[in-house]
């Protein structure tokens, strides 16, 4: 394992983070709290209770799930995008690091941003609504697996990319959807039976599900189901990688 | 010598069908200064951007150090240092961070010490902590020298090292290369310039259209770039030469209407064109004109590249 390398790469991205603070952190609790506001506060007064939970409080693992999301795949696609963009990719790629660490460093940072972004909204949403997490330690599992998943996910679409309007085009079309459609804003029991069995194909609902299960242990989804999918999404994304690796693809010419 | 970076029948053909590398066999020795000379286009970064792992070979091997650059990467890849043609530099990081990192992603603890030799070797010490964004491009291309020379690399690969530089950045970067060659580093350089490969190398190979037309050490080609014609254009043909003339380097050409007698410009001998000129009035032979040719390197190269 080449050690030094993997640290140059995650201090090298982290030190991006916050060189750029304000928008790759307070920005995304300034629009988390905002949520909060409307939803949980001004709209959610007026809202009954799911399964028992105040609409603000049902609010929160959806949301915080949502922020991980989007944070992850930008942080992890620009960080990877950027170099190739402006060519100093050469170096890594002449550098004695395998795939693996490549992934580490990249990846790891991109995940610790999203953790760092979550535990800010937790943080910030603790202010708004009362909270109770009943689960910590899953919750901690989800929150890892997720971050981690969606960095990779991330990173994968970074090195696809070869434009920036497909570094964009991917989040806004396939995961903003899929993460408004995944049960962040109301519980899947809300929606018509056909409906149900549809957004069973959505990947995100078995994160928010399971999410929310370790937060007040009511789910739209069995929770071992959730880990099972989250799990395998990480598999998959895993393979791809590897494949992305092997082959070089848009990283060697 | 030992040599150092060894690659056997090397090619490359690009995914658009295009054949960049033809065959390339070439020994690079341990603590030589190559450069490889070819004009635009002919394969050079190719080459080298497949040593240090950046392009993929489609055919061939290559070791650095008598490890393979595919199956012991590792090993071999950590004995280099790539300076590439293209500027590319981080725009928002410090001179200082962008070093640590290079040394960093080539697996070695940092070390204070070779960063600030570095950084004063390359005149970059009042910049260290300057983004990088703010410097001019002669600067960025003195941080790229430096990033690649931060792991204290044995071997030093410099892509066109000087197209687009001024005059104090080659100065500064000669006595680099130099030092660098005295502590023993291997260097391999590209340039499609004579002149920068007769100055700096020891050994010249020369690149077209992805074929290694020919590696010599330097001063056998400047051996051949010394070589004189001096070219008498006779008033009358001659059929052969007369008897009194065989001491000397002579041809006759162009349906004996000329006589061309070739020698080494670098010796001392040349003082014999007195001689041979009352030889050759003494043998009865007239000339209307005289001219001499020398062999550049250009002309040699021009030569190679038109077969
Ligand atoms: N990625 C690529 N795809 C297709 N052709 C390429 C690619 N990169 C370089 N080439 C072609 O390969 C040839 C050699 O290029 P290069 O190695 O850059 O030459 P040099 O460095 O000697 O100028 C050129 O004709 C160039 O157009
Ligand atoms: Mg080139």
């Amino acid at each position: 394992m080449n050690i030094y390398a993997i640290r140059a790469i995650y201090k090298f991205e982290m030190a991006r983070t916050f060189r750029t603070i304000a928008q790759s952190i307070i920005s995304p609790v300034v629009s988390t709290s905002l949520y909060f506001v409307v939803f949980g506060s001004a709209i959610g007064s007026r809202m009954n209770d799911v399964d028992g939970i105040s609409y603000g409080a049902f609010l929160v693992p959806g949301l915080i799930m949502l922020s991980i999301l989007t944070e992850s795949i930008s942080n992890a696609s620009f960080g990877i995008y950027f170099p190739r963009f402006i060519g100093t990719i050469y170096e890594i790629l002449s550098a004695p690091v395998s795939p693996l660490e490549i992934v580490i460093g990249y990846v790891g940072a991109a995940a610790s941003k999203s953790l760092m972004i979550g535990s800010i909204i937790l943080a910030t949403a603790a202010l708004f609504v009362p909270l109770q997490i009943l689960h910590p330690f899953t919750m901690l599992v989800f929150l890892v697996l997720t971050s981690i998943t969606f960095s990779m996910f991330g990173f994968i679409i970074g090195i696809w990319a070869d434009s920036f309007e497909k570094l964009q085009i991917i989040p806004l079309l396939i995961i903003t959807p899929l993460t408004f459609l995944g049960g962040s804003f109301y519980s899947i029991n809300m929606l018509p039976e056909v409906w149900q069995t549809i957004t069973l194909f959505n990947p995100v609902v078995y994160l928010v599900s399971g999410f929310r299960w370790s937060f007040y242990e009511i789910s739209d989804v069995d929770i071992i189901t959730s880990l099972l999918m989250t799990g395998l999404f990480l598999f998959i994304c895993s393979v791809f990688l590897y494949w992305i690796f092997k082959t070089g693809y848009r990283l060697k010419k | 010598m030992t040599s150092i970076i060894k690659i056997e029948n090397l090619s490359k053909t690009y995914a658009s069908g295009f054949q960049a590398l033809r065959n390339i066999n070439l020994e690079i020795r341990e603590g030589e200064i190559i450069a490889l000379l070819g004009p635009n286009g002919a394969g050079k970064t190719t080459l080298i951007s497949i040593v240090c792992g950046i392009v993929n070979p489609s055919g061939g091997r290559v070791t650095i150090g008598g490890y393979d650059i595919v199956k012991d990467y590792r090993a071999a890849r950590t004995m280099i240092g790539l300076v590439p043609q293209e500027l590319a530099t981080d725009a928002f990081e410090t001179v200082t961070a962008t070093f640590a990192f290079s040394r960093g992603v080539f697996g070695k603890k940092a070390d204070p010490a070779h960063l600030e030799a570095t950084l004063k070797a390359l005149s970059l010490y009042d910049k260290k902590d300057s983004k990088i964004i703010t410097l001019s491009g002669g600067m960025k291309r003195r941080v790229m020298i430096g990033k690649a020379l931060s792991h204290e690399p044995r071997i030093l690969f410099l892509d066109e090292p000087t197209a687009g530089v001024d005059v104090e950045l080659r100065k500064d970067m000669w006595n680099v290369v130099r030092k660098l060659k005295e502590s023993g580093v291997t260097i391999i350089l590209t340039t499609h310039y004579i002149d920068e490969a007769e100055e700096m190398a020891d050994r010249i190979g020369v690149i077209n259209k992805g074929e290694l037309i020919l590696v010599e050490d330097k001063d056998v080609l400047m051996q051949k770039l010394g070589e004189k014609r001096l070219i008498l254009h006779l008033t009358k043909p001659v059929t052969d030469l007369p008897a009194g003339l065989s001491a000397y380097r002579l041809e006759l050409q162009n349906q004996g209407k000329s006589l061309v007698y070739t020698y080494d410009a670098n010796q001392s001998e040349s003082a014999d064109i007195a001689h041979l000129l009352d030889a050759i009035a003494a043998a009865g032979i007239q000339f209307k004109d005289l001219e001499t040719r020398q062999n550049s390197l250009e002309e040699i190269f021009v030569n190679l590249v038109k077969k």
